[in-house]
């Protein structure tokens, strides 16, 4: 299991164990953490799972893919460290991951 | 101007997998389908969202992509001659004293149908409204979302914000009509067709327009009236003086007029019985996504057999005298006849 810290705009913090596997959005889901919204269940086709990766953990997490950078396009006030969270899966080496929320998704 | 009102068996509201397969069903039973759809073309989210990903869990078929499942469905219901009504939301919906419903779309096109069939799935697509402070009160003054009349864009300095085609085309198609034309998008590449691109920046070069790579954090004015936003680029705040703003940031969805039609909504779903998947309005009945009971998945393959299911109350209300024989298209001559293979 992976320990994922969760900030919301406001700074509550909610801290999740995910499943190696899932992705940072399904455990944020399946969690209930407000402010993922992921509108498309996964699909990187809406950009509504927009988080800020803390920027000690943006290299462990990766860079984006195409389609990624793409829907990014749709998200609001987008950031070197933004990352669609449908598209980080869950490893043992993310354990302590760290994320921001923003304050609204599109 | 109102046209001229359609009477119909069954007005389907929202052409997505799930509305389209109620065509088919309803098409057996003899009965005559509308399909109302906010979107330009049929799919629903399959088209709009996922037009090339996969789906792996429709009955036999281990893979199919939303594009896909959606030509093969348009075929299947081509013997049933469903007319659409794309690029059209559903405002209103009344009952009327003979237990008919009036339906009136955005457009005012005006149906007049015994039974109705809510296919809405996530709800209407709308343009995303980016999330600037006070937004709102420019809406429909000097920001829109999309374009209707270009002649109404004559002589505005405006500014597009976006990379896809809808951004780079009204770029290209309002330059005439702009006193000044800007385009803001957050990165260098874009997602339009490079054509649109290349004539993008062949204008920049001219000086016949401005890009800039960044993103809009404000907008300044006063009643409505939009006097310039601030742009954040990577050198820092920029303050670009426009009187319009056209946002493409795609759509999404959003319930909608569905929500004052008195179908005692729960988290924004409706309430159906598993029998005949009706609503608490006997008539109004709700398929797929929109729908919720004990045990609901919001799978397309739930969806299809709600719309089998709901086919057959439908053929009640509109022929009750009529009684049903049920057949397998298989064996069946007649339902073979309407399929159009015998």
């Amino acid at each position: 299991m992976a320990k994922i810290t969760y900030i919301e705009h406001n700074g509550t913090e909610h801290v999740v164990e995910a499943e190696p596997g899932m992705t940072v959005m399904e455990a944020a889901v399946k969690n209930s953490v407000p402010g993922i919204e992921a509108e498309c269940g996964g699909a990187c086709a809406c950009a509504t799972c927009h988080v800020y990766v803390d920027p000690s953990w943006k290299d462990k997490v990766g860079a984006r893919e195409d389609m990624e950078e793409d829907m990014l396009d749709f998200a609001f006030e987008v950031e070197d460290n933004s990352r669609l969270s449908c598209q980080i899966k869950v490893t043992a080496e993310l354990d302590g991951l760290i994320v921001k929320v923003p304050e609204k998704q599109f | 101007m109102s046209l001229s009102e359609i009477e119909t068996d069954v007005v389907i509201i929202g052409g997505g997998p799930c509305g389209l397969f109620a065509v088919f069903e309803l098409g057996l039973l003899d009965l005559k389908c509308h399909v109302i759809d906010i979107l330009d073309r049929p799919g629903g989210q399959c088209a709009e969202l996922y037009p090339e990903k996969p789906i792996y869990d429709i009955p036999g078929m281990p893979v199919v992509t939303g594009q896909e499942l959606t030509d093969q469905l348009l075929e299947q219901i081509k013997p049933f001659n469903p007319e659409f009504h794309f690029n059209q939301r559903v405002d209103a919906l009344e009952r009327q004293a003979d237990d008919s419903f009036r339906l009136v779309t955005d457009d005012n096109q005006v149906f007049r149908t015994r039974v109705v069939v809510i296919a809405a799935g996530g709800g209407s697509f709308t343009p995303k409204r980016p999330p600037l402070p006070g937004i709102e009160d420019y809406e429909g003054t000097s920001v829109f979302y999309s374009v209707k009349r270009m002649e109404d864009f004559r002589d505005k300095n405006i500014l597009v914000v976006g990379g896809g085609d809808s951004a780079l085309d009204w770029v290209l198609n309002l330059l005439p009509f702009a006193k000044q034309m800007a385009l803001v998008h957050r990165r260098d590449k874009f997602r339009a067709a490079p054509d649109s691109v290349n004539r993008m920046h062949a204008k920049v070069a001219e000086d016949a327009m401005q890009f800039h790579m960044g993103q809009v954090t404000q907008l300044h004015g006063n009643n409505g009236q939009l006097e310039g936003v601030t742009i954040k680029t990577t050198d820092g705040e920029i303050h670009h003086e426009c009187d319009t703003v056209l946002p493409f940031f795609g759509l999404t969805m959003k319930l909608g007029p569905v929500a004052e039609w008195g179908l005692n909504l729960e988290q924004n779903l409706i309430p159906v019985d598993t029998e005949k998947f009706e609503t608490s309005e006997p008539g109004i009945f709700a398929i797929g996504d929109i729908n919720t009971y004990p045990g609901k998945l919001k799978l397309i393959l739930s969806g299809f057999h709600e719309a089998a299911l709901m086919s057959q109350a439908a053929h009640k209300i509109i022929r009750p005298d009529e009684k049903v024989v049920f057949q397998y298209t298989t064996s069946s001559s007649s339902l073979q006849k309407k399929l159009g293979v015998r």
